[in-house]
């Protein structure tokens, strides 16, 4: 069906950050611009999730060019959810921004920026082509790339020199695999590519494309073994942008893993034996990484890569349980993943510091903040009934009935090594005295009621939808049901896309 | 011609790798930059170089008579290359940028701890 509201999202935020530029230096006008774009992104992609959820795959044709000759913009399931979920933290990255980042950053054009990074996000998530989907992830990091070098710290700026190193690398692997695919079928359409991969003679050359993108979007969603720039830099900008980036950027190369090695191509015995040993790495060196941080944003940045390993462990297996569980934790984590950098933010704010051994007694002083933490925390840590127990639930029993035990002994580590994390995190953060040598330089509580509420309500935000993923499962469980049909599946796409 | 792309990119994208693998900053750019450029002639080989049939239907014709010229990698290309202009700029701005921070080229240096880590 033909709808051309599916790019609302795309375009609200566009104008939100043209409009932004007009009122350049003018930090408190793009304040309430930027809220009020992400608050009416966000009511949109809801609308936009709602169609879709009700009634079928909406399509879009740029410049009325019929599929496969022109640009299309495709919102099935997995593309809405995706952009509902982004919509979410994009408003409480917004909200939190209000306080949480200077004004020395504002003033050069944080605002605008955050707003093209997430448009460039909205976009990649709702292409239908594959080279328009190489245009999306540029946008997001030369976008990124701004983001993290805005304010220009030492640490900052030797962070952004990996990260765009590697970055740049990804999109030319990305590149290649897509010139790679133009040369062997003669379509840029992911839903003729899927017809047209199949009759490709040469099935080898296939194969090596794949790889090409495995190596592309692996580089990007920082999976064992090229996870190593996101460690490195993630821990270095500001916390408001650090959510962003550790919720909504690694998980657009998730996306576009799920999207290519399902859509376009289907992995042999060999690609879904690599992305599950791919997948264990990852979990084991992100969990072992994360056990001797000392920072709390470090310790995160580990987190996030050991969870990138769960999905792509899910999506390896291949089967409806894995994927249902694999799209259930990439729910999960995108929520999750914000909040955990917000919250980094928030203690940053409290305590100055986010070193574990200089922090302590936040319990003690800030009792309601810590429970509101503390929901975070153990959904993170996957104790039932919040949003991390469910999908491992699914993957666990995916990889028994695949008879893959070291998937199975891994995601339990993983999860294993994740509690241990937290719960050290809680005891040295929130329940150990405060350390009694250290000068504490609280920046939270001079600040107004209103801006102390700027800084907490977003994490409230977040973590009222990982609560309802987690207490409400059902729902979510028939979401990610039906995407994981649609990915085994994709007749429905291709047919909305071509019309036949 | 096909021969002589098919050399040339394999030179593009072995200088590319060698530079990467440098500790120099300069060369990892010109690194990426080199494996950009053999990733475009890629692309453009990978078209079906057709010389002298420009994509243009005849006034009285309705499709296509004979083989043409496929535009589509050129405007990849195009694209491309206009993406690995803005990334290269701002790329050496950056260095530019942590060179004066640091004073030295070499990536080896670019782990100087937080002030919160130690």
């Amino acid at each position: 069906m033909i709808d051309n509201q599916i790019i609302a999202t795309v375009l609200i935020h566009l104008f939100t950050a043209l409009l932004q530029l007009a009122f350049w230096r003018k930090t408190v006008t793009q304040r309430v611009l930027s809220i009020a774009g992400t608050l009416t992104g966000f009511l949109f992609a809801a609308n936009l999730f709602t169609k879709v959820y009700t009634g079928s795959i909406l399509t879009m044709n740029a410049s009325n060019w019929e599929a496969p000759f022109g640009i299309v913009f495709v919102a099935d399931l997995l593309s809405s959810t995706m952009v509902l979920l982004t919509s979410i933290a994009a408003l409480a990255v917004s909200i939190f921004s209000a306080t949480g980042v200077g004004r020395a950053r504002m003033l050069y054009g944080y605002f605008p920026i955050f707003h093209f990074l997430v448009m460039g996000l909205n976009g990649a998530f709702l292409t239908g082509d594959i080279f328009n989907l190489y245009v999306w992830f540029e946008v997001v990091i030369i976008a990124s790339f701004v983001l993290l070098t805005l304010g220009g710290r030492k640490a900052q700026l030797e962070g952004a020199v990996k990260y765009m190193a590697m970055n740049i690398l990804a999109s030319t692997f990305f590149l290649t695999g897509v010139g790679l695919l133009y040369g062997i079928t003669g379509s840029l359409n992911m839903a003729d590519l899927a017809l047209k991969i199949p009759q490709v003679e040469n099935q080898s050359i296939v194969n090596l494309t794949a790889m090409f993108f495995l190596i592309g979007f692996g580089i990007k969603s920082a999976v064992f073994p090229l996870y190593f720039w996101l460690p490195s830099s993630y821990h270095t900008p500001p916390s408001a942008v650090a959510a962003t980036f550790g919720g909504l950027l690694t998980k657009v190369g998730i996306y576009a893993l799920f999207r290519v090695f399902t859509l376009v191509f289907t992995p042999d015995e060999f690609m879904k034996t690599l992305f599950i040993v791919m997948g264990i790495l990852t979990i084991l060196t992100g969990a072992f990484g994360a056990i001797i941080k000392n920072n709390v944003r470090r310790l995160f940045s580990y987190l996030i890569v050991c969870h990138i390993g769960f999905i792509i462990g899910g999506l390896g297996l291949y089967t409806k349980v894995a994927l249902l569980g694999a799209v259930f934790y990439l729910i999960h984590d995108m929520i999750v993943k914000t909040n955990l950098f917000l919250i980094a933010g928030l203690i940053r704010q409290l305590r100055g510091t986010m070193n574990m051994s200089k922090l302590g007694g936040l319990y003690a002083h800030y009792p309601k903040i810590s429970l509101l933490i503390a929901v975070v925390l153990f959904s993170l840590a996957g104790i039932p009934p919040l949003s991390g127990f469910w999908p491992k639930i699914y993957l666990i029993e995916a990889g028994f009935s695949a008879n893959n035990y070291a998937f199975v002994l891994s995601v339990i580590i993983g999860s294993f090594i994740t509690l241990y994390v937290i719960a050290r995190l809680w005891s040295e953060v929130f329940w150990k005295n405060d350390p009694a040598d250290e000068i504490i330089t609280d920046s939270f509580e001079p600040l107004k009621p209103f801006k102390k509420m700027l800084l907490v309500l977003p994490i409230g935000i977040l973590a009222a939808t990982t609560l309802y993923i987690g207490l409400n499962a059902e729902m979510v469980i028939q979401v990610a049901d039906r995407i994981s049909t649609e990915m085994l599946d994709t007749t429905p796409y291709i047919q909305a896309v071509l019309g036949k | 011609m096909e021969l002589l792309l098919v050399v040339l990119i394999g030179v593009l994208y072995a200088a590319g790798v060698y530079f990467i693998l440098r500790r120099s900053m300069v060369r990892l750019l010109l690194g990426i930059m080199l494996l950009g450029n053999g990733t475009n002639i890629l692309i453009f080989l990978l078209g079906n170089i057709t010389k002298g049939k420009p994509p243009i239907i005849e006034a009285d014709l309705k499709v296509f008579a004979d083989i043409y010229a496929d535009p589509i990698p050129q405007a990849l290309i195009l694209t491309a290359i206009v993406i690995s202009f803005g990334l290269t700029s701002f790329a050496i701005v950056l260095l530019k940028r942590v060179y004066a921070l640091i004073g030295s080229d070499d990536l080896d240096d670019l782990n100087t701890p937080e002030e919160e880590d130690i």
